[in-house]
């Protein structure tokens, strides 16, 4: 049997929804709110990757590259901003992220 | 008969899958980030597979290489008190299962729906049928030329978040003593140099 792109399509939406579902299960720890951001990006790629190689055009993988670019600028200011929180409040928990409030 | 391009891509989908799955499930947060680990050298297979060759290894070098173990020094170098962020994760597992559960339906829905038009072929803007270059000499070639401004963009952002990052974090301590160049390159001689005249005999 040959991989189509709608294998492709389908590991990309579990890979979606995966993520989507770790933000709400994991509200309170950042970083597994972070991480699960950053698998939501990979599958924005995959879904870029299989349409560039199904329509046998570049310029998907070209916009993948700047997912890419962004995913990783996320991630670096979203834990320096995760650093500086800690270093205010001692502990990670957005529970109580309110109190950042004036 | 099962080929091994199909093995492949079973296998390769299978564990990011449970990876991805693993990630947001863990109790430990440096398991978490060893799965998303795992997860982006999975995905990097993938992407081997759909031909994207270059950008399977800027995943697994820039990912796996970068931002995990970012992500790694970050849960180590923060001592995070897991019992205080584990407490109540019941109460929004079933909100977080239906919402991902309804995003899931609209994308499958999507990916039985959907076909597409017979002139999306004709209209690529960069086909990749007749070139006979690299994978990576061809997205060079692209990104080089039509995309420079972009591409641009894209370094333009890279450099706004590293300074951000280093803003944000950099902290100045009371009690240290920091070199200050410009003090330095700005001192002469008048500022710290006196010349005393002393009477011969006398003391100071």
């Amino acid at each position: 049997m040959i991989i189509s792109l709608d294998h492709y399509l389908i590991v990309a939406a579990l890979l979606f929804a995966i993520g989507s579902i770790g933000i709400f299960l994991n509200r309170r720890n950042v970083i597994v709110i972070l991480m699960s951001i950053e698998l939501i990006l990979l599958a924005v790629n995959i879904n870029f990757v299989a349409f560039s190689q199904y329509l046998g055009d570049l310029v998907g993988q070209v916009f993948s590259l700047f997912v890419l670019t962004v995913a990783a600028a996320e991630a670096a200011i979203g834990l320096a901003i995760l650093v500086v929180y800690f270093r205010n409040r001692g502990a990670i928990s957005v529970g109580e992220a309110p109190l950042m409030k004036g | 008969m099962i080929n091994i391009t199909a093995l492949l891509f079973y296998v390769f989908s299978g564990v990011l899958l449970t990876a991805a799955l693993m990630v947001v499930t863990s109790r430990n947060t440096v398991h978490g980030v060893l799965f998303l680990i795992v997860a982006f050298f999975n995905a990097a297979g993938l992407f081997i597979l759909a031909g994207a060759e270059f950008l399977a290894m800027i995943l697994v070098v820039v990912y796996v290489g970068a931002v995990a173990v970012l992500f790694l020094f970050v849960v180590m170098m923060l001592n995070i008190d897991l019992g205080e962020i584990r407490q109540n994760i019941r109460s929004y597992s079933l909100i977080g299962a239906f919402i991902g559960g309804v995003l899931l339906a609209e994308l499958l829905l999507m990916g039985i729906g959907w076909h597409t038009s017979p002139e999306a072929f004709d209209l690529t803007t960069a086909p990749m049928a007749g070139l006979n270059v690299s994978n990576t000499q061809a997205l060079g070639n692209l990104l080089y030329t039509h995309y420079a401004l972009a591409f641009q963009g894209a370094g333009l952002i890279l450099l706004v978040a590293m300074i951000g990052a280093i803003v944000l974090t950099l902290r100045h301590r009371e009690g240290v003593r920091r070199q200050k160049v410009g003090d330095q390159q700005a001192r002469q001689a008048k500022d710290s140099l006196r010349l005393v005249d002393i009477p011969s005999g006398s003391g100071v």
